[in-house]
């Protein structure tokens, strides 16, 4: 989170363009959530939709061999299947239905916190006002136009479907002799130059320069030296490995 | 104070924090989950001090993450119903009911007087029947309850088998008629008082066209007993609608979406019980209703008695507090 510390300008700033959604906790730290857009879910819902189809498929041959018993086990499976598949899979592998976990989404609450009975049953139960009319218009619609992208469903159970963390590796920072800066940094700018010796492995060798050179004036070195001279601040902002 | 310093000081306290998160999301009992609430408030001023000495945005994601992970299991929401099912049947419900009793008297007045407003029309217009229900369906609704067949409710006398299959179809058609009646009132309304509109008319119509083609004893004896339970889940599924809608309409002092939030909890609570009810209602309807044992008499007074039991269960349950709530 790069807060904006330029100094005050005749124009105005705009506000960051940013999906990320704040959970302030209850002990005053700001957690970003990711939510995630109307594509990818339709695409975690299309991928739920075959697996039930195929689970039912399943089902219903194995239920054939079974006569009456396994008519009757039939309708409660497509009951179970069709009305209980998300919510099950929400409340139980916390807030993943197979789709999601595949495009790597979960639910959670507004508050950050892991989804429950109360509020899986409300949003799956809701989709079926989603589903209007036709093709998941009505849903698709509330998604577009919502800041944090919900449907009705997550609107009126207070759900939020958000990226998963994916896990962090360390980034190798490039080797430096570490250096003091000629001036005082503000944070964001210690943040920037941080990250920019952290993204270094990421970014080719031309973009790179392209990037530290535009700091070579500030810096008072020649731009081909500009990266080493950044690499060297990080490193001493770092400290001693 | 430097961030590889801050790194090596802390760095055994974090990953220490994060075995006891694994431990507590795969549900197993941390081994020391007391000190669990202080661990995560150090965590969080961590988190704090890393973000204002500026520290890298790979340590300070690191952080978020690990203080995300133990926020989602400090502040979990408990289930209320989960918790309390025994307390929540006892008394809950039908407290619950009391409380929204507007609109279970607006969804009631909508179900049962149009089903009743219907029945009484097509009894005295039969011919009424046919613009709501197409011709061959009414024949097919006429031999199912034909008396002289001397069978109830399907083709041939049901063996225990397919009393079964019955059971499982009426679970899967009336909780999802149920399902939708509710959903849909998130439509302002609209979609609850539909289907309330619709089912009392059309179980209406089916009541009526019977009772006046001289099968009303067949047809009543065998709907009275699980309609008790039946009718009564499928308006208070309407209430259920009519209460998000009215969220939307109304929404009093509230933003609207906050008002829908606050309703939708509540109603999803009625509906909880109204799957209750429709669990009784397939159980009753598979075997009892269909058995062609009992005379019809006997059938009238168990319908009666377990209207009254309904009735009383809503109107008396959980009025007085007792201790084990």
């Amino acid at each position: 989170m790069l807060e904006t510390t330029a100094l005050p300008r005749k124009a105005t700033l705009y506000p960051q363009l940013d999906t990320r959604y704040q959970v302030e906790t209850p002990e005053g730290i700001d957690l970003p959530l990711r939510p995630a857009g109307l594509m990818v879910r339709a695409l975690a819902f299309a991928i739920d939709l075959g697996l039930r189809g195929l689970i039912l498929g399943l089902l219903f041959i194995g239920l054939a061999f079974l006569g009456k018993l396994g008519a009757g086990l039939g309708s409660l499976m497509l009951f179970g299947v069709s009305w209980w598949y998300m919510v099950l899979f929400e409340v139980l592998n916390q807030g993943r239905s197979p789709g999601k976990q595949w495009m790597g989404l979960r639910v959670v609450q507004d508050d950050g916190t892991p989804v429950g009975w109360t509020a899986s049953l409300l949003r799956n139960l809701l989709r079926f006002v989603d589903m209007l009319p036709f093709g998941y218009f009505l849903g698709a619609i509330s998604c577009l136009q919502h800041p944090t992208f919900k449907r009705l469903g997550d609107l009126a159970a207070g759900t939020l479907v958000i990226y998963r963390e994916q896990p962090l590796t360390r980034p190798q920072l490039p080797e430096a002799q570490p250096v003091r800066p000629a001036f005082a940094l503000t944070l964001s700018e210690q943040r920037s130059i941080l990250g920019f010796a952290e993204r270094q492995g990421e970014l080719s060798e031309s973009r790179t320069l392209e990037l530290a050179s535009i700091l070579a004036q500030p810096l008072q070195v020649d731009p081909p030296r500009a990266v080493a001279e950044l690499n060297g601040i990080a490193r001493g902002l770092l400290g001693p490995a | 104070m430097k961030q590889s310093l801050f790194e090596q000081r802390h760095k055994a306290e974090w990953e220490q924090f994060s075995l006891m998160l694994d431990q507590l999301e795969h549900g197993k009992g941390a081994s020391r989950t007391g000190d669990f609430p202080k661990d995560y408030r150090r965590l969080c001023q961590h988190l704090a001090l890393a973000q204002e000495r500026g520290y890298s945005s790979f340590l300070i994601d690191t952080l978020q993450q690990l203080v995300l992970r133990g926020h989602q299991q400090l502040y979990r929401h408990r289930s209320r119903l989960g918790a309390n099912v025994a307390g929540f049947i006892l008394a809950g419900f039908p407290r619950l009911v009391r409380e929204q009793w507007r609109f279970v008297l607006a969804a009631g007045l909508m179900f049962f007087g149009s089903l009743i407003g219907f029945a009484l029309l097509v009894y005295l217009f039969p011919d009424l029947v046919y613009n709501l229900i197409p011709a061959e369906q009414v024949g097919e609704l006429q031999s199912m309850y034909d008396p002289v067949a001397g069978h109830l409710g399907r083709t041939t006398e049901r063996a225990a088998s397919e009393d079964w299959v019955m059971f499982g179809y009426y679970i899967m058609h009336n909780i999802g008629i149920a399902f939708q009646t509710f959903a849909s009132g998130l439509l302002l309304g609209l979609g609850s008082a539909f289907f309330l509109l619709f089912n009392g008319l059309m179980i209406g119509a089916v009541a009526g066209h019977l009772t006046h083609v001289g099968y009303g004893q067949t047809f009543w004896s065998f709907v009275i007993g699980h309609g008790a339970f039946e009718l009564t889940a499928i308006a208070l599924a309407g209430a259920a609608g009519l209460q998000l809608g009215w969220a939307l309409i109304a929404p009093g002092r509230l933003p609207r979406a906050e008002a829908l939030r606050l309703a939708a909890g509540k109603s999803v609570l009625l509906i909880c019980g109204v799957m209750l009810f429709l669990l009784i209602a397939a159980f009753i309807e598979a075997y009892w209703s269909s058995m062609t044992a009992p005379k019809p008499m006997t059938k009238y007074l168990v319908g009666a008695a377990l209207w009254g039991l309904v009735a009383m269960y809503l109107l008396f349950a959980g009025r007085a507090r007792h201790a084990p709530e």
